[in-house]
């Protein structure tokens, strides 16, 4: 079969996943955990307990700010003990509520046997009920609350439900070790979502270094035969895990700018987030947990890790089981080094969708010193939505927001190609993410 | 925490700077180099170093006393040296060399303000420079005294003794032993190997330091120009293979004009900036004064550029 890929720009960094072969290890409870209310994409959640309560795992501790914000739910069971601002990974005060860990109790009705069930329901408003009611959001980086995407306004129809497999990210394997170990949950968890959106067809889209995990998709697919649901192998390239790449990746339909995937015909959501549907509708498990990765190119072998964690752990609990901070770290991620957070603050709590713990060396990122502009082109050949990083560079060196708009700045996805490739080492995303910002300003 | 860097993503980089592009320019000059100190001897190696020697300290100079500003890339300052000696005949004279180092770096580069910012390819610059100020020195070639030993016989280029006495030349350059792959003419170092320059083209096309359309669109125009005239009247007109294969297109269309900083950035411009190219090296060398186009071609069309970057953008997502 010709194997997929979006046509422009795109770089190929070296894919460093050293964790793949780590099965996903269940990190032991903390003492205490802070539990975030913003741990979604839209309005902060407003906490519904107070200092003192007894609280059990999966139990509403925030309810939802705003129509698109989500529910947060406790991630373990125990004394609620304080409410108020920590900060969060970049250093920024946010509201937590801290929790006392006692045992290990969970709400009532949350379904924890490991038994797959497969039958998918047919009522759809219950079952967007249900996603919501879990908190579930995507958890391929924008943490945008599920049940809002999958209710796409009715006079547009969704054609192809693209479930997000590609992790082109180097270093990240959290998304790999699910597909390989929990691929039926996947599965049924993308049927739930095709049946949500009217049954439409439904695509697995994975990166071809990842053929264990295109395997295991498709003899569950197989066996669990559901209508109209493919695996398709995408060619490795970043940022294929890209909406707007993907779905012109496995459709070949480009949305326009401004313009959201459903214009097209397509809802895309991840591979953890078809999981979290999965354990929602069918377990009703509201999503606590979720798997993260623990790599660097500075970590040895055996203190790399995929670990299933319950967000309000914080990283550096995390940090520490893993064998503590690698002493030649210079810079720590949440993410993957391509468009991940850097870690301002080891002592944030993990949230639901936290992707990764990259401890990167001071060699894997260095950045060289700032040179002319050569003209080489390389920034636009890397560009994968056809802008000219080059000129946005100098437009905004010059402060020219209407040239800056003009060439389409705001179209920027963030996504790092251009800085990633330029031989000038010319900060290009950092003075266009400046841009960006003025821009929407005016 | 403190001592962890907290800076935007991407924080990682793709390993290729400014520094290992030029160093695969000079790596893919280097086939034709050694051909050329081959066959020419110790001239040509007086001049590829007084030409070198001469741009790196010149543009080191001028960074340091005049400019006061780092000096960004002492390679790409090399990579103008070399490619200035490989345009010159080797039996220039270390002085011209050295006032074309002088033009290419002083006046076509820094004048402009330095890397990244030259209207003009500097060593064309350079060249042309040359060839009106020196036209002695620039058309004069002597058969070489490299591997040969044979005794130094003056004369014209090939492409000159073709526009005094018309393709009949051909047939006897062809049985003084000159042939067009290894092209024995004289005329400027570098041109001396076709294959040599070939090769080094594919090595940079291999390591995607340059790609391939603008000398793809320098040749085909080149040989369709040259092929409707010489179908015509062969007896006044060279054909394709001659006018590929002489002078210094090869030289010019692979090396020259492929220079980042002198070439459209997008595709459709540098295939313009190659038809305009090929277009006017057919017009001088058929109807000029001058036996040789390459260099005042891609002079001329370096200037146009800048309206070719902002005529011509490349497919932006989401608007076809
Ligand atoms: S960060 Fe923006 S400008 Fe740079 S390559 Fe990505 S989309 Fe293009
Ligand atoms: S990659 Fe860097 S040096 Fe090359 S054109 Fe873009 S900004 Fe200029």
């Amino acid at each position: 079969m010709r194997k997929l890929t979006f046509p422009m720009g795109g770089v190929h960094p070296d894919d460093t996943k050293y964790a793949r072969d780590c099965a996903i290890e269940v990190l032991p409870l903390p003492p205490v955990v802070y539990v975030s209310v913003s741990q979604h994409l839209g309005a902060p959640a407003v906490p519904c307990v107070a200092v003192g309560d007894k609280v059990k795992a999966g139990q509403v501790v925030a309810e939802p700010g705003g129509f698109i914000s989500a529910y947060v739910h406790s991630p373990v069971s125990g004394t609620v003990k304080s409410i108020g601002p920590r900060k969060d990974i970049a250093g920024r005060p946010v509201t937590h509520i801290e929790i006392v860990v006692e045992g290990d109790e969970w709400a009532e009705g949350i379904d924890l046997s490991p038994e797959l069930v497969p039958e998918i329901p047919t009522d759809r408003a219950a079952v967007l009920e249900k996603i919501k009611a879990a908190g579930v959001v995507g958890l391929g980086g924008a943490t945008f609350p599920t049940h809002v995407k999958l209710n796409p306004p009715p006079e547009s129809k969704a054609e192809c439900l693209i479930i997000d497999g590609a992790e082109c990210e180097p270093y990240l394997t959290s998304d790999y070790r699910i597909m390989v170990e929990r691929p039926d949950e996947i599965v049924v968890g993308a049927a739930i979502m095709q049946m949500v959106l009217g049954g439409c067809r439904a695509v697995l889209a994975v990166e071809d270094n990842k053929p264990e995990a295109i395997e295991a998709l498709r003899a569950s697919v197989a066996r669990l035969g559901y209508a109209n649901m493919e695996v398709a192998p995408l060619k490795c390239k970043y940022p294929q895990g890209s909406e707007k790449q993907l779905i012109d990746a496995v459709l070949g339909r480009q949305t326009k700018p401004g313009a959201l995937p459903i214009s097209v015909g397509a809802v895309v959501q991840n591979a953890g987030t078809a999981l979290a549907v999965y354990e929602a509708v069918q377990k009703n498990k509201p999503l606590v947990t979720n798997v993260l990765t623990v790599t660097g190119d500075c970590l040895s072998g055996e203190k790399m890790h995929n670990y299933l964690f319950r967000a309000g752990m914080t990283l550096s609990y995390i940090a520490e089981y893993a064998g503590g901070v690698p002493a030649d770290a210079a810079k720590i991620v949440s993410g993957g080094p391509m468009m991940g957070k850097p870690i301002a603050n080891l002592d944030a709590a993990t949230v639901k969708g936290s992707p990764a713990i990259l401890y990167l060396s001071e060699e894997a990122t260095r950045r060289g010193k700032e040179g002319p502009c050569i003209r080489c082109g390389r920034c636009a050949d890397a560009c994968p939505m056809g802008l000219e990083p080059f000129l946005l560079n100098r437009l905004a060196k010059a402060g020219d927001i209407e040239a800056l708009k003009e060439n389409e700045v705001l179209n920027c996805i963030e996504c790092g190609c251009c800085l990633y490739s330029c031989p000038a080492y010319i900060p290009l995303l950092d003075r266009i993410r400046t841009a960006k910002v003025l821009a929407k300003k005016r | 925490m403190d001592k962890f860097l907290v800076s935007h993503p991407p924080h990682i980089h793709a390993s290729r700077t400014t520094a290992s592009l030029m160093r695969d320019v000079i790596i893919a000059l280097l086939p034709a180099t050694a051909v050329a100190v081959v066959f020419y001897g110790w001239s040509m190696l007086l001049v590829l170093a007084v030409s070198i020697v001469s741009c790196v300290l010149l543009e080191w100079a001028i960074c340091k006393w005049l400019m006061k500003r780092p000096f960004d890339c002492p390679e790409a300052a090399g990579v103008t040296g070399l490619l200035l000696a490989l345009n010159l005949p080797y039996t220039t004279p270390w002085w011209v060399v050295l006032i074309g180092a002088v033009f290419a770096i002083g006046v076509a580069k820094m004048t402009f303000g330095g890397l990244g910012q030259n209207v003009f390819n500097p060593a064309i610059a350079a060249r042309v420079f040359l060839l009106i100020s020196f036209p002695a020195y620039m058309t004069h070639w002597e058969i070489p005294q490299g591997l040969f030993g044979a005794d130094a016989v003056t004369g014209s280029t090939v492409l000159s003794l073709v526009s005094e006495n018309g393709t009949a030349a051909i047939d006897s350059l062809a049985e003084m032993g000159w042939h067009p792959l290894f092209a024995y003419v004289g005329g400027s170092a570098g041109e001396i190997s076709i294959l040599a320059l070939l090769a080094g083209f594919a090595y940079l096309l291999l390591r995607r330091v340059v790609k391939i359309w603008i000398p793809l669109a320098i040749f085909v125009t080149v040989a369709a120009i040259s092929g409707i005239f010489h179908a015509i009247d062969p007896v006044t007109y060279t054909g394709p293979v001659f006018n590929l294969l002489s002078g210094g297109l090869v030289l010019g269309a692979c090396f020259m004009a492929t220079d980042y900083v002198t070439s459209p950035m997008s595709v459709p411009g540098g295939l313009i900036f190659g038809f305009g190219i090929g277009l006017l090296v057919m017009l001088i060398r058929y109807f000029g004064a001058y036996p040789e186009g390459t260099s005042f071609a891609i002079l001329f069309m370096n200037m146009t550029v800048p309206l070719l970057d902002r005529w011509f953008h490349q497919p932006k997502f989401g608007r076809d």
